[in-house]
């Protein structure tokens, strides 16, 4: 783990569970697996705050426990995890995207909680929805269980590990801690559950039917006390089957963008007939691209989707694109034409890009500095002497990718201080602007005049608001910025990741 | 060494290789030497590229603003100790500030996590019943306990972080009686003799109703 994925992860862990969970999680992804007492001892925090904090890590799926001898468990947490929560957003969008409103909800719940059982989701989901409709108006249970089904067929969503049922008694004291299991076939196995109802409101008097004393708070709501159907089988949302979907839409897109520069220079007609499609097939496995092959003729031949090959052109895309936007199209114009001919010499470089020697010199140094491209040196004698070595300039788009990811994290950690920094500075600001919010939104509840609105108003002055519209016009663009630097983050780590399987 | 001084002046500013293949002719000016670290917020060359906008851009921007905020809200989310004030506050007794004796808000399944991380609750509670509800007998506890028990509540303020060897001694001491942790909000407030939701500080507008009718009528 770098510096720079770490400090990402302390900042993701600081802003969605608090310093204490910030700490013993950044603790524990430096050092490795640790048993609780030296977590304690380490970080200096109190034995209870280790505990609630390893609760909630572990019910997020952050940090796994393993049992060693002599019954000492240690915990150990999963960086790469810890860094998707970057991408909680994408993933609920798509969940919309494909599944809509409920589906969202389904995925947002499972991701906000971490794991949950079935009837939970269910639950909850149906009386979020129910909220949001009018009155009068529920969401079915079994309408908001459908969906769920669909998701879990689609695998988007999967069953947690969970503790074996064990049948022998075992003599001798309880193991300190469960050993969960899960296996390939049980992992999308949807309980038979019949679970009949529709969602509640929360407000209205109506529905209030149980009768709870108010000063309750809501979490003891009496519910618990029914016996849970499916008690014990959890489900947590699959990241994986996500990721796969974008990598999914990032080709398909790609491709599309290649087929619109296609279908320019053909004639185009509505119906695509047979052979036009062959045409169109042809045309995308001849394409540099290189993302369709075909694969044998068995059948007028099968066309497989290159992935591997695929992701690479994604990534290197993304590194020219990044070549033009810091250095401009002329730069651009020597690293693409580093990356085709693979190998330059100096001299061959100014020749082919057709820019004077000495621009092209500052163009490539600077590139040089910045990691995008590299020497390579080929010795003429056995003494490697520089006057008589050859210098080539290559792009090494492995080595280039995994210097741009190292960037981004960096970038992310960058925006999200400054947001932070951002929102601290106007802090008193933004609880004042919060607590006229709510008068209003009170006074509107009881029905105040207009003019009694437009005093509270008025409690904000003119150059506050002005401030308060700066500061969410800020920080709107660094979320902005997050969620675009996340994107590339992704793609880069594809192609990373399927480059060092094939190695 | 000897030869180190004397090398000084032979064949200064020789290089290995030919300085005009790298592209220094010669007799042109090198750029200045670095003195100082590249500065902070390096003037732009080029202007970056838009933000995406449109729908899809916006939808997700507000998801990502939601998200954080429903996450502080959430009972993961840990907030650390409130530092003590310097002077003690009549209303800091009426105030809730999180869970009482290091419980968690929220309740884990159990079956799933090593035992090792259930904070046992404090047996506080024993004596609190004999406060609130007169009508029951008083339970009868191990004297040695109760004298710890009621030395804590004397010294007991706020929150929480109570020193890991009590919890353990007393942990070992109530082995025999180990208790599921109930958590019964109306008996594990403060030292107060009051119910804390009866408190109303004023800030809702409407108040709350007093409904709750657990509580032992005199």
């Amino acid at each position: 783990m770098t510096q720079a994925e770490i400090k990402l992860c302390s900042l993701l862990l600081q802003e969605h569970f608090g310093e204490i969970v910030e700490k013993i999680g950044v603790h524990l992804i430096r050092t490795g697996s640790q048993p609780l007492r030296v977590i304690a001892h380490d970080t200096g925090t109190s034995l209870d705050q280790v505990k609630k904090a390893l609760c909630v890590l572990i019910q997020h799926n952050l940090v796994i426990y393993q049992v060693h001898k002599r019954g000492v468990v240690e915990y150990e947490a999963q960086c790469s995890r810890v860094l998707h929560m970057l991408r909680y957003p994408r993933y609920i969008y798509t969940a919309k995207t494909l599944y809509s409103d409920t589906g969202e909800l389904i995925v947002e719940e499972l991701l906000l909680n971490g794991k949950m059982t079935m009837s939970a989701v269910v639950k909850k989901v149906a009386d979020r929805l129910t909220e949001t409709m009018e009155d009068g108006k529920t969401m079915d249970y079994a309408e908001v269980s459908n969906t769920f089904v669909r998701l879990a067929d689609t695998h988007f969503v999967q069953r947690c590990p969970f503790v074996p049922a064990t049948e022998n008694s075992d003599p001798g004291p309880p193991p300190p801690a469960p050993t969960l299991v899960i296996n390939e076939k049980d992992m999308y196995l949807v309980p038979k559950l019949s679970l009949i109802g529709k969602g509640k409101r929360r407000r209205s008097s109506d529905e209030d039917a149980t009768g709870e004393p108010k000063a309750k708070r809501p979490k003891h709501i009496a519910d618990n006390k029914e016996p849970i159907p499916d008690d014990g089988i959890y489900w947590q949302a699959n990241l994986d089957r996500f990721h796969q979907h974008f990598r999914d839409q990032g080709i398909v897109s790609a491709v599309a963008n290649r087929m619109d520069q296609i279908f320019r220079s053909l004639p185009v007609g509505y119906n695509i007939s047979k052979q036009v499609l062959d045409q169109y097939l042809t045309l995308l496995a001849d394409d540099p691209l290189e993302f369709v092959g075909k694969s044998g003729d068995s059948g007028g031949g099968m066309y497989v989707i290159n992935l591997h090959k695929a992701l690479g052109s994604l990534a290197t895309a993304t590194l020219e694109s990044v070549v033009q936007e810091r250095f401009g199209s002329r730069c651009a114009r020597i690293f693409r034409l580093v990356l085709q001919k693979k190998h330059l010499e100096q001299k061959q470089v100014e020749d082919f890009a057709m820019i004077p020697a000495k621009e092209a010199k500052d163009m490539l140094y600077k590139m040089l500095s910045e990691n995008f491209i590299s020497l390579q040196e080929i010795p003429k004698t056995p003494d490697h002497a520089p006057s008589r070595t050859f210098y080539l300039y290559t792009v090494n788009i492995l080595s280039a990718a995994r210097m741009l990811l190292h960037r981004c994290y960096k970038s992310i950690a960058n925006l999200i201080e400054r947001r932070q920094f951002e929102t601290k500075e106007n802090k008193r600001l933004l609880e004042k602007s919060q607590r006229v919010e709510a008068i209003i939104a009170s006074m509107q509840a009881t029905g105040a005049e207009e003019a009694q609105l437009q005093e509270i108003e008025e409690m904000i002055t003119a150059p506050e608001r002005q401030q308060l519209e700066t500061l969410k016009r800020n920080v709107n663009k660094l979320d902005a910025s997050e969620i675009q630097v996340d994107e590339t983050i992704f793609l880069l780590e594809s192609y990373i990741e399927s480059t060092m399987k094939r190695q | 060494m000897a030869s180190r001084g004397g090398g000084r002046g032979r064949g200064r500013g020789q290089l290995t290789f030919n300085m005009e293949a790298v592209g220094i002719g010669k007799g042109d000016a090198l750029p200045p030497p670095t003195l100082q670290p590249s500065p902070l917020f390096p003037p732009l060359e080029f202007r970056p590229v838009p933000l995406p906008s449109g729908e899809e851009g916006e939808y997700v921007l507000a998801l990502k603003q939601e998200l954080r905020g429903a996450m502080r809200q959430l009972p993961y989310f840990i907030r650390p100790a409130v530092p003590k004030r310097d002077v003690e506050r009549y209303s800091d007794k009426y105030q809730m500030s999180g869970p009482m004796d290091n419980a968690i808000d929220w309740n884990p399944d159990w079956r799933r996590l090593p035992r090792e991380l259930k904070i046992r609750v404090r047996k506080l509670q024993k004596e609190r019943t004999t406060i609130l509800l007169p009508k029951r007998p008083p339970k009868t506890t191990e004297d040695k306990e109760e004298t710890i028990q009621k030395l804590e509540t004397l010294e007991k303020k706020e929150e929480e972080v109570t020193s890991e060897e009590d919890e353990e001694k007393e942990e070992e001491e109530e082995k025999e009686e180990e208790e599921e942790e109930e958590y019964d909000e109306e008996e594990h407030e403060e030292e107060t003799d009051y119910i804390m939701s009866y408190f109303d500080n004023g800030e809702d507008f409407g108040g709350d109703s007093d409904d709750n009718m657990d509580e032992a009528i005199y």
